[in-house]
């Protein structure tokens, strides 16, 4: 017997040394080495100072979880703080009672006021600047990059609401987002949306690697959560405060994934539906990690030994793409037909036949009908 | 042979025309009385509700803490008051700076054309004083008003109190984007319209001002407070403005969420609302909340100080305060919570309030009818006089090539004669009261409005001495064409005071439509001059005001009544002469004449 316990030891400490090699090919497998994240706010106006205050949460936990100033991109519309209107300058509130205040002096924001539009959005997203843009202003993301983008503002069925008066399509977001897969600019995207029927905005999406999270779904509204009855606004809407409820039990080493992103704000407390999109990612959603998003995380691993890495290192087997052979696009807008609603015939025609039969029977008379029938 | 229609048709329909036009012209009268008394039944209005998205759903809790104090400044004020005999301009001045607004005051003159004798007043010199808080960090370009009249006497001290514990309560806050101006006007419209002519650099009454000093910006918003006791029991809300114009509904809106927010009983027209729309006294007590509201805008006077900023596309209302004998009081406290949360909606405003409706009437405080709802009625009414005109095919020419140039002069003459007097009517009281005076034991306002009662009689004359003026007769066929042309004028000039002022054009369309429709030479004379005479302007306004009388529940004796006649018509005249009202010169240019172009039809043989 204490020979099989001797064998057994020594078979397990055998194995250890081998052990580091092996994790290091587990090491290098979620795929990405760098974090961006793109945030928006479209709208302006005093009475929609709860999505300044959504974005700005989602600054401040994707800011706590690792990914820095450089790495974000800050696009809000309207600055809310320094409102005449706001009876606490300098401070947005993201709960009432002003129990958080998430601006603060080390929030920086990008893009501010008018120069939040469709076109700067885009140029953003495909990189397309002119040179003399500021790296501070640019998503120098790579094909390692795993990027966040949220969006908040006022929303349609297909639209969402620039500053009052331009819109963004859900097909312009879909291209723009094939433009940054061709280009090779992101490895996986998380696109989170907080906008009245917002699941509309991921419908047209047909790259791969994306992930889409909505608030709610096509002709339900998404409604806010709370007023302020010293500011006399509301302070955020319901989903988002549910999602920074979510992410302040997020830590960079936790190790909660996708899946418990789904669950975010149930119908119960949402009032709203949420949705998500999850067929265009190539990973289980529950093995990509919240953190693989919302932090920055840098893979530590202490080991005391040294470790001869002389074979190369077996990365997860990944289907190699071939420009032309991406997924074929065919296969991935399965788009269920939309119900055509009958429309009644061209109104131009239709009026005129109509004038021709009234011209024709007034000038004849009615009496002539018996010659038609 | 008829290219688009048949002439058989055609001709059918005029036939059917014609032989019925009595009869439809009677239906479409009762269908446009019918629609205008429809209008009150509840299920036919809308409830009002907010239209400014800016001034939406948010919520604040109001905090003013200070309703006693404000009273405590009313009792200061009236004790300075009593002691200046007038405006206490340097006590007013002191606390307004001890209260942090910029002070400023106005001195204004005016000398009236005759004695007011209902506010008893001729020349009238006077100092409004207005003090303009700052937005802490806002530019200046736009600004709230909230103004207290000085009364005479023991009227709105509390409101003057509750104005200045405003001010200091807003002062202290730093949320506000916009300047606001506290004013205290002295002389109420007329120093109103002074303040408002020197802020808007205009000068369109002939009134004499000195220039003002300080300045916000742009006015969005105005309310004017008119608060005489230390408790309430219900606030009434003011909407009637100069020539009928009336604020945006919104602003009406905005008064009534925060009435029923805060628990205030509201009203308007002082009548309370009832929920009862199905019985016959709820149904009626709708009718004279309406009927109120439209005898209001009809005389278009201002009915509170808010009805001159109107003109200069500012919306504002008057908030009153009514104590009567009801249990449930509200203190001061609680109206400066309501006016605070007014104001700081209105703080939240990006543009001027154009979302909602600017003509409509009101049956109740919730509920409305928009123009789209109650234009039909006067359609109904226009439609007559355009089926009285289509009565008569191919007159004009006609009538030229028979009768010729003579025919010509007489229908002009009548024209022009109406109109001399109707220019007559326009200037002759106010001329000539100083000989009126000399030669009669009357005082200068009856002296004007006994001219102009003699003036609208002697027209009554007129086609007795038009008929001598003219050598030989008065054409067979003339009064035709002179019937075309007063229902052609007519229908033009109820038209276009329709549209400006609803009230005015319909009351005015309820009692000369059916004149213009059948009035002729050949009906019975005395009966028929009798039932005009009746259905004359100068009638409808009596019977207006012994109707008004009734609906406010303060029925007059027929004496009493004739006084306030009379002082109705010399304040017609002085609000045309000193804010440019409108309805008296509508009403003695054209109106009147219109009239006599009928009466000289009746009259024409």
């Amino acid at each position: 017997i204490i020979f099989y316990i001797f064998s057994t030891l020594y078979f397990q400490l055998s194995f250890s040394p081998l052990v580091p090699q092996e994790n290091a090919g587990q090491f290098f497998s979620s795929g990405h080495t760098n974090n961006w994240a793109v945030l928006v706010c479209t709208s302006r106006f005093w009475f929609n100072y709860r999505h300044v205050a959504n974005t700005l949460s989602v600054y401040r936990s994707v800011k706590r979880l690792g990914i820095p100033d450089s790495h974000i991109v800050l696009m809000l519309a309207d600055d809310m703080a320094c409102n005449h209107r706001n009876p606490k300058p300098a401070t947005v509130f993201s709960h009432k009672n002003m129990e958080l205040n998430v601006y603060g002096d080390d929030v920086e924001v990008d893009y501010r006021g008018y120069e939040v539009t469709v076109e700067n959005f885009l140029r953003v997203l495909t990189g397309r600047l002119p040179p003399s843009t500021p790296r501070s202003k640019r998503l120098l993301s790579d094909d390692r990059s795993n990027i966040l983008i949220y969006l908040t503002g006022h929303g349609g069925n297909g639209f969402l609401k620039f500053q009052d008066s331009e819109e963004i399509s859900n097909v312009e977001l879909a291209d723009a987002f094939e433009q940054m897969w061709q280009k090779r600019r992101y490895n996986e995207l998380l696109f989170i949306i907080d906008t009245c029927q917002g699941a509309s905005m991921y419908e047209r999406f047909y790259s791969p690697n994306l992930m889409a999270l909505a608030s709610s779904q096509v002709g339900e509204d998404s409604l806010s959560h709370q007023p302020d009855l010293a500011i006399g606004v509301h302070l955020m809407d319901r989903y988002t405060f549910y999602l920074l409820e979510f992410l302040e039990d997020i830590h960079p080493s936790s190790k909660a994934n996708m899946n418990d992103l789904f669950k975010v704000c149930p119908k119960s407390q949402c009032v709203s539906t949420p949705g998500h999109r999850t067929d265009l990612f190539l990973r289980d959603p529950g093995s990509a990690l919240i953190t693989d998003f919302f932090g920055s995380v840098r893979k530590v691993e202490i080991t005391m030994e040294t470790i001869n890495l002389t074979e190369p290192i077996q990365q997860r087997q990944k289907e190699t793409y071939s420009y032309v052979d991406q997924l074929p696009v065919s296969e991935i807008i399965h788009q269920k037909p939309k119900q055509k609603d009958w429309h009644p015939p061209d109104g131009f025609i239709l009026g005129l036949w109509t004038l021709i039969l009234l011209v024709f029977f007034k000038t004849y008379g009615m009496k002539h009908l018996k010659h038609i029938f | 042979m008829g290219l688009l229609s048949d002439p058989n048709r055609r001709r059918a329909l005029i036939s059917l025309l014609t032989r019925l036009n009595a009869p439809i012209c009677v239906v479409c009268y009762m269908a446009g009385v019918a629609w205008f008394m429809g209008l009150a039944f509840e299920p036919f209005t809308l409830r009002t509700y907010m239209s400014e998205n800016a001034m939406g759903s948010t919520m604040v809790e109001e905090r003013f803490p200070a309703g006693e104090r404000a009273l405590g400044t009313g009792r200061e004020f009236s004790a300075h008051k009593k002691k200046a005999g007038g405006m206490p301009v340097d006590w007013l001045v002191k606390t307004m700076q001890s209260r942090g607004l910029e002070v400023f005051t106005q001195r204004f003159s005016r000398r009236l054309p005759f004695p007011d004798e209902d506010k008893e007043r001729y020349m009238v010199k006077g100092t409004n004083v207005y003090g303009i808080l700052r937005a802490p960090r806002a530019p200046r370009t736009e600004a709230l008003v909230l103004s207290a009249p000085c009364s005479p006497g023991d009227d709105n001290n509390q409101a003057v109190g509750v104005l200045l514990g405003l001010a200091q309560y807003f002062r202290n806050q730093v949320f506000w984007a916009k300047d606001i101006i506290f004013l205290v006007n002295e002389h109420d419209l007329i120093g109103m319209q002074a303040w408002l002519e020197g802020y808007h650099h205009t000068n369109t009454t002939g009134m004499d001002w000195s220039p003002l000093q300080g300045r916000g910006g742009s006015i969005q918003a105005a309310l004017s407070l008119e608060l005489s006791s230390d408790v309430v029991t219900s606030l009434d809300l003011v909407l009637e403005g100069l020539n009928g114009q009336l604020p945006n509904l919104d602003l009406a809106n905005l008064f009534y969420a925060f009435c029923q927010k805060i628990g205030v009983l509201c009203t308007t027209q002082g009548k309370l609302q009832r929920n009862d729309w199905d019985s016959v006294s709820g149904y009626s007590h709708a009718v004279q909340t309406m009927m109120l509201m439209v005898m209001k805008q009809a005389s278009g006077r201002p009915w509170g100080d808010h009805g001159l900023f109107l003109r200069y596309h500012i919306e504002a209302a008057t908030i009153k305060g009514i104590n009567s004998f009801r249990q449930y009081k509200t203190d001061a406290t609680t109206i400066g919570r309501l006016l605070e949360g007014m104001y700081r909606k209105l703080n939240n405003l990006l543009e001027r309030l154009h979302q909602s409706y600017f003509f409509y009437l009101m049956p109740s405080l919730s509920h409305f009818v928009s123009i789209g709802y109650y234009m039909p009625a006067f359609g109904l009414l226009a439609l007559i006089l355009l089926l009285r005109v289509s009565f008569q095919p191919r007159l004009l020419t006609t009538y030229l090539l028979t009768d010729g140039v003579p025919g010509v002069l007489s229908v002009l003459t009548p024209l022009v004669i109406s109109h001399l007097t109707g220019v007559a009517l326009y200037t002759l009281p106010i001329h000539f009261q100083e000989i009126a005076v000399e030669h009669f034991p009357v005082s200068e306002t009856e002296a004007v409005v006994l001219t102009a009662i003699a003036v609208y009689t002697a027209g009554l004359a007129l086609p007795h001495n038009t008929h001598r003026l003219l050598t030989g007769r008065g054409t067979e066929n003339g009064w035709k064409v002179l019937k075309l042309v007063a229902v052609l004028y007519l229908a033009v000039l109820l038209g276009c005071t329709a549209l400006i002022n609803f009230s005015l054009g319909f009351i005015l369309a309820l009692t000369l439509v059916p004149v213009a429709a059948f009035v002729t030479p050949d009906v019975p004379k005395a009966l028929s001059a009798f039932i005009m005479v009746i259905l004359s302007p100068a009638c409808t306004l009596l019977f207006s005001v012994f109707l008004f009388q009734e609906l406010q529940e303060m029925p007059v004796s027929f004496l009493d009544g004739w006084m306030l006649y009379l002082s109705v018509i010399s304040q017609g005249i002085l609000d045309h002469a000193l804010y440019g009202s409108l309805v008296y010169p509508l009403v003695a240019l054209l109106v009147y004449p219109c009239w006599l172009l009928f009466w000289n039809i009746l009259f024409w043989k």
